[in-house]
């Protein structure tokens, strides 16, 4: 493998790590919404939120990229490769979030709630001041988890034809002959990126553990 | 402090008018098919200091809690320093504006500090500025002797500890009464103790308090009526003395006996 397949294979991982920043980008606005949604006391909130969880997380995702893919344009909307990846993994990134963030909201002990409410704290207030900051590090080892899925799922975006890490990698294999080399390097590259995230995850867990959640 | 009238038991009981902090009229209150609380009539006045007491599950924290609204009733009227409530969140706001409340489990905000538990509803509620939430929160955290722990966290801090500032977090809002759910339950035996010496001094100052609490050295001291509840009815009401050396009811004998001798 020359410099020029590895600089292709590089500028493909490239593409993974900004697909993957904009899957989690995107997911984070909209996962707060359906989480939001989700434990909000109207039946007009939560049941959208509830449907939107159940049919992201009970699908494919490389159904969904295909929809996007090929459904969107039929809709009119005429979005490039990269954008219609992006937008399946924001919705399946939003249901998987808004999901791990509902459970870590309804794991804030209900005292909490309660003392802000005899304080005559408002909804706003009491999820905004009270209860997002507590449930937001209650659910940090979860939500960092979710990130390393998210990366390795965009190499499903490889399907629709979207040069990222693992399509690069069927390419250069291709070119050079080498699939065990070629898939051993982009093996290498995924795990550069998914295992420091991974152990970074295992120390909030740990810390948390210990209590320490400062 | 206003001097109590006579006790509900020996007839209705006159107070003078706009003397009258809290009044609930027959209260009804079901969990489901549980019937919580079984027509509650009281009316606490202004600076009065109630101890409320009776066996688990008789209704006692749900009486108090129904008083700021945390639980909603299903019937009968409650008038909170002249603000009638109901489900409206604009009634719900004037009551727990006036009415601070303590928990059994403190219920700090973990990830905040001191100083921020304690001025956070100041200036969310009452719009004040964070120099003027912070004067009033150093003047609470000084009357509850922890001035010097403003910047810690509450786990850095022993239960009674906690327990304070939840006080102080309570009295930063100026309420014109305290609630208080089994404030010393929490704690470890030799916490109790500044717990109490510090409900003991608010209410030398005049608070108007309802105490659930079985602290009954506390009832002597400081209660004007002790009253006993048992699923889900106030059965006797007295003023401490006579509430100890005489009870009336078979269920309130067996109750102090239980808890008086170990």
């Amino acid at each position: 493998m020359g410099i020029l397949q590895f600089t292709y294979l590089l500028h493909g991982l490239l593409w993974t790590a900004f697909l993957t920043a904009i899957g989690f980008a995107g997911g984070i606005a909209g996962g707060v919404i359906i989480a939001l949604m989700r434990v909000s006391a109207s039946p007009w909130l939560r049941i959208p939120a509830i449907c939107w969880i159940g049919l992201f997380q009970g699908t494919p995702l490389l159904m969904q990229l295909f929809v996007a893919y090929f459904g969107l344009p039929l809709l009119g909307f005429n979005l490039p490769a990269w954008g219609a990846v992006a937008v399946a993994l924001t919705a399946n990134a939003s249901a998987f979030l808004g999901e791990i963030w509902r459970g870590a909201i309804q794991a804030v002990p209900p005292g909490q709630s309660e003392a802000a409410r005899a304080l005559g704290l408002h909804a706003r207030s009491r999820m905004i001041d009270v209860i997002m900051p507590q449930a937001f590090k209650l659910s940090l080892p979860a939500t960092v988890g979710f990130l390393v899925q998210l990366l390795k799922g965009t190499s499903l975006a490889a399907i629709v034809g979207f040069i990222e890490l693992t399509r690069a990698g069927t390419i250069v294999s291709n070119q050079i002959y080498k699939p065990l080399l070629v898939f051993g390097v982009v093996g290498a590259m995924y795990f550069a990126l998914c295992w420091p995230l991974s152990l970074w995850g295992r120390r909030i867990e740990r810390r948390m553990a210990a209590g320490l959640t400062k | 402090m206003l001097t109590r009238t006579a006790s509900r038991n020996d007839g209705t009981a006159q107070r003078p008018a706009g003397g009258l902090m809290i009044e609930m009229r027959q209260v009804e209150k079901y969990y489901g098919t549980f019937h919580a609380l079984k027509s509650i009539d009281l009316t606490v006045a202004k600076g009065e200091k109630i101890v409320l007491c009776g066996p688990s599950g008789s209704g006692k924290s749900t009486l108090i809690r129904c008083i700021n609204h945390l639980e909603a009733i299903e019937s009968g009227e409650i008038v909170v320093a002249g603000h009638r409530l109901s489900d409206s969140q604009k009634a719900v706001d004037a009551v727990r504006r006036e009415v601070g409340m303590v928990f059994q489990q403190f219920n700090l905000f973990p990830h905040k500090t001191v100083l921020e538990n304690c001025i956070l509803a100041p200036m969310r509620v009452r719009k004040l500025s964070r120099a003027d939430a912070e004067a009033t929160a150093h003047k609470y955290l000084e009357r509850v002797r922890i001035g010097n722990q403003a910047q810690k966290y509450p786990a850095q801090l022993s239960g009674g500890q906690q327990q304070r500032v939840a006080i102080a977090r309570a009295l930063c809002m100026e309420p014109k009464a305290m609630l208080f759910d089994e404030p010393t339950s929490a704690l470890d035996p030799e916490m109790v103790k500044e717990v109490l010496d510090t409900m003991i001094s608010l209410a030398h100052d005049g608070m108007t308090m309802i105490c659930v609490t079985h602290e009954m050295g506390f009832a002597r001291q400081v209660a004007d009526r002790v009253i006993f509840m048992a699923e889900g009815r106030i059965v006797e009401e007295n003023d401490p003395e006579t509430f100890f050396r005489s009870p009336k009811h078979e269920r309130t004998r067996a109750f102090l006996g239980e808890i008086l001798t170990h």
